[in-house]
């Protein structure tokens, strides 16, 4: 792929999943960096933790993931030197999405997915496309799995637009073992059926009592 | 991309750069643009010294192998041959890998907006379904905009951009209104968006967009797009269900409707859009734009409305199928 002469991206492949709760939020992602028919490694993190209640996750081009990365952690860093205080993660979700549309005509090839808590403390998921279009949702995959894990988590999270008028209550009601449950299901089957997806998965809680994370082993095949 | 970085800015946040600065002729220094009264002749034999003085004396930069006899001349051009490098990948040919580089991250389009202007205002209604290529990304895509408390702007084409420019039209706006003590007009607004979007003419952006609100002169609607184009109507539809929305809404359109009857044309013109374009779906969302700003008037579920329209009918049949009794 990276072969042809006039083509400057490769995919690493590789998923990532958020969801969010009511007090918590649940951001995943597998560890598998592949290019072509090679996985070039089994223990490659694709999730950043931006700030206290920030945590992103990306798939794609793992070079321009990274420069991403960086760059929004020196924004962060500056930030907090100027107001004193850690990002919120709907600014943090401004500010990917500016940092994206800045680079409209190279993109960066990065799915991204945000997840964190709000000001209130609820969990808060944004989802977004390579070029910055951005929302806020209940939950999300991106990635080469995602349209196998996407109909799943439909299925079992689907909640009431937040279009809809009179406004009906959206919150997921699963308790955070839950949701980790399902996430951890959700990750296996889309191992059996997608080969950019698998060997380990990482995946990360925040809730007010901070950041925690856990590994899952994956299939490796 | 430095380059790029620097013209995005250099575009949008510089307009007032006046253009003298970059048409002025080379070689005039500043201070020569004092304005001097001086007679023809006079001005003729200044400007010959002038062009004197910029000759430059060459001959000392003549490349040393051309007083040397040609066998030795081979080989020293290769010594003194400018230092070369095979260009990176990706460097022959920019702006080919720029577009395909666009096409590639197929971005979200395919939608129907619609808004039109009667005697009670302005109607906004659009749908919600954002989709990349064949595979739905979005159900719940916010594609009214508000941009402020008494304008509406609506997305069709590419998500981000129409986001983000939409987002800059509102910072736009309120500069306008802190520069001014007042709030800018429909027609003000849409030529800043315009203005912008042409001068990004060619380089990929996908904007489909109506500019509707309230403001001195009463009811205001503009479509602007990202071919530079601006044109202002009083019903517009926009998006890949476009035209099955304006069959309804051509229809049922009368000027002296009540909020109430443009409110249903309005969704009904969206409800049959999405039934038959498989591009737009999700929520219908409909606003209304009056003298005292606008107002989320609706947002119903397609799928629900379809069957408030058209209840299922109980059909007579001939074997009643009963379900297996639970083991």
């Amino acid at each position: 792929m990276a072969l042809r002469g006039d083509w400057m991206y490769e995919n690493n492949g590789g998923t990532c999943v958020a969801i969010a709760g009511i007090d918590y939020c649940v951001v995943a992602a597998d560890t598998r960096l592949s290019v072509g028919y090679n996985i070039l490694t089994r223990d490659h993190s694709k999730i950043c933790s931006l700030a206290d209640k920030v945590v992103l996750a990306s798939s794609g081009f793992q070079g321009d993931i990274r420069a991403l990365h960086k760059n929004l952690a020196a924004r962060h860093l500056l930030y907090q030197h100027q107001h004193n205080k850690q990002m919120s993660c709907p600014a943090m979700g401004q500010l990917l999405s500016n940092t994206l549309y800045y680079k409209r005509f190279f993109p960066y090839y990065a799915f991204n997915v945000l997840g964190g808590l709000d000001n209130e403390g609820k969990g808060c998921v944004f989802t977004y496309d390579a070029v910055g279009s951005y929302e806020r949702v209940g939950y999300s995959a991106q990635g080469s799995g995602s349209s196998l894990i996407m109909p799943v988590l439909d299925n079992q999270l689907k909640s009431p637009s937040p279009l809809l008028l009179p406004a009906r209550d959206a919150v997921t009601p699963l308790s955070e073992t839950e949701a980790v449950d399902l996430v951890k299901d959700v990750f296996a089957s889309a191992t059996e059926r997608d080969i950019y997806t698998g060997d380990k998965l990482e995946i990360v809680v925040i809730n007010a009592s901070g950041i925690k994370r856990e590994y899952l082993e994956l299939r490796k095949d | 991309m430095l380059l790029l970085l620097f013209r995005l800015s250099f575009l949008s946040f510089f307009p007032s750069l006046s253009l003298s600065q970059h048409f002025a002729p080379t070689g005039t220094k500043p201070h020569q643009r004092i304005s001097v009264s001086l007679n023809f002749k006079q001005r003729k034999q200044r400007e010959e010294k002038r062009r004197m003085m910029m000759k430059l004396d060459t001959s000392g930069l003549e490349s040393f192998s051309a007083a040397v006899p040609s066998a030795m001349a081979a080989a020293e051009d290769q010594l003194f041959a400018p230092p070369s490098f095979d260009l990176p990948a990706g460097c022959a040919d920019f702006d080919k890998f720029q577009m395909e580089a666009k096409q590639t991250l197929k971005h979200a389009k395919g939608t129907t907006t619609l808004a039109f202007i009667f005697n009670q205002g302005v109607i906004v209604a659009a749908d919600s379904r954002a989709s990349m290529g064949g595979y739905i990304s979005s159900q719940s895509v916010k594609k009214i905009i508000e941009i402020n408390p008494y304008m509406l702007g609506t997305m069709a084409g590419g998500a981000a951009d129409c986001q983000f420019w939409h987002r800059n039209l509102g910072i736009k706006c309120r500069l306008h209104e802190l520069a001014n003590k007042r709030r800018i007009s429909v027609t003000g607004a849409s030529k800043l968006l315009a203005n912008i979007l042409y001068s990004y003419r060619g380089m990929g952006l996908s904007i489909g967009t109506m500019i509707a609100g309230w403001d001195e002169k009463g009811p205001g609607l503009y479509y602007v797009d990202s071919e530079g184009g601006r044109l202002k109507g009083n019903r517009f539809s926009v998006g890949s269900g476009s035209p099955y929305a304006y069959g309804v809404l051509d229809n049922g359109y009368r000027p002296d409707m009540t909020v109430d009857e443009a409110h249903e044309l309005a969704r009904r013109a969206i409800y049959h859009a999405t039934f038959r374009d498989g591009a737009s779906g999700g929520v219908v969302s409909v606003y209304h734009v009056g003298p005292n700003g606008w107002k989320k008037l609706s947002g119903d579920d397609v799928s629900e409305l379809h069957y408030k329209y058209y209840p299922v009918q109980p059909t007579p049949v001939e074997h009643e199928m009963v379900d297996a009794p639970p083991a």
